[in-house]
């Protein structure tokens, strides 16, 4: 009874649920109601971020292509590195509750196995190792000057917006 | 000044990787967001043309901190290019160099190959494959597995969830498959 009246309420609020819980960033958003101009602390994270992507060079089509062919661990190190420090940072976070800077207590939502992430995890690796960029990568070498790059990303988001007109008629 | 020419070198993986790490706690707890990029480019599909596709409708000013997000990135590839950026040719494996040299692409002054990666070879068979395909497969498998390699290899390992694992496999089998199978015959054409 309980359960039942907390699933009509989820589902009520969210429309499209079950597209949304498929994708990680779109179920994660704060209830409260913050003015636009708050987000502009998402903004310096961006540009702290875009500055280690370059720096480190894991946004060059090179590294990419030594981590693909085994030439070089730099790659590995960084990723390997990045995921430990993700995994001590979450347990720290869920161990002792940490709330965010408003107050809200962190949430952390499960991802559920579809098949979209072995069809859809392959054609990204394809594209990976063409463009020698993922989506972060791509906006941080429009910036660094590579502006033929603009040309990559509108055709990424025209692949999103490929994905999202065909998507029922794909296995997931 | 000593800490500028430092800062100039391209950091080794051991102090970008744990940097990269700490977005994850930084973006939670700034506002309780998952760290993620590829969804930025479903935001900008939703912003500019939903046309009346159910993945597309929906509230995209809700997430626009991930536009937010995405745009500090370019920012800061600017302020990079502009204060930090080093001035040697980026250091490439000696194996892969020699053969990158026997398809013609011996520039390796930038980032991307430039020998490869500009405006006149957008509209060769070889540019358009990399460039334009490249480009639209990661678009279109970023969103298919529901994330990249922020929002599962990092965000979602970082959580212990087994999908972002499942996926992460796959962004690197497929990977290796077109970089050492397939890149050779595009790179002859």
């Amino acid at each position: 009874m309980n359960t039942a009246a907390k699933n009509f309420k989820v589902t009520d609020l969210n429309t499209d649920f079950e597209v949304r819980t498929q994708h990680s960033i779109c179920v994660n958003q704060s209830a409260l109601d913050k003015p636009l101009l708050s987000n502009l602390k998402f903004a310096v994270a961006g540009i702290l971020f875009g500055i280690i992507l370059i720096k480190s060079e894991v946004i060059s089509w090179f590294r990419i292509q030594e981590m693909f062919r085994l030439q070089s661990f730099h790659m590995y190190g960084v990723i390997g590195s990045a995921i430990v420090v993700g995994i001590i940072s979450i347990f720290i976070i869920k161990k002792f509750k940490i709330r965010s800077i408003d107050g809200e207590p962190i949430y952390f939502e499960k991802k559920k196995f579809n098949k979209g992430q072995i069809y859809g995890g392959l054609l990204f690796g394809f594209g990976w190792a063409l463009t020698g960029a993922c989506p972060g990568p791509l906006f941080a070498l429009i910036g660094s000057g590579s502006t033929v790059i603009i040309v990559t990303l509108f055709s990424a988001i025209a692949g999103t917006w490929v994905y999202g007109y065909v998507r029922e008629k794909l296995p997931h | 000044m000593i800490f500028i020419e430092w800062i100039r070198q391209p950091w080794p993986w051991y102090v970008a990787g744990p940097l990269i790490g700490l977005t994850v706690p930084t973006l939670l707890i700034l506002g309780n967001k998952s760290f993620g990029v590829s969804s930025s480019l479903r935001h900008i599909c939703a912003a500019c043309a939903p046309m009346n596709i159910s993945f597309f409708k929906y509230d995209w000013k809700k997430e626009i901190w991930n536009l937010f997000f995405a745009g500090g990135i370019l920012l800061g590839g600017v302020i990079t290019a502009f204060f930090l950026s080093n001035p040697a040719p980026v250091i490439v494996d000696p194996k892969l160099a020699t053969e990158l040299a026997n398809y013609g692409v011996t520039n390796t002054e930038g980032l991307v190959p430039k020998d490869l990666f500009n405006w006149e070879n957008l509209l060769t068979a070889k540019g358009f494959i990399f460039m334009v395909v490249g480009g639209f497969l990661v678009g279109f498998g970023t969103r298919y597995a529901g994330g990249c390699t922020s929002g599962h290899s990092i965000m979602g390992i970082s959580n212990l969830q087994l999908p972002s694992l499942i996926a992460t496999c796959c962004f690197m089998l497929g990977g290796f498959f077109v970089a050492n199978i397939i890149l050779p015959l595009i790179l002859k054409l």
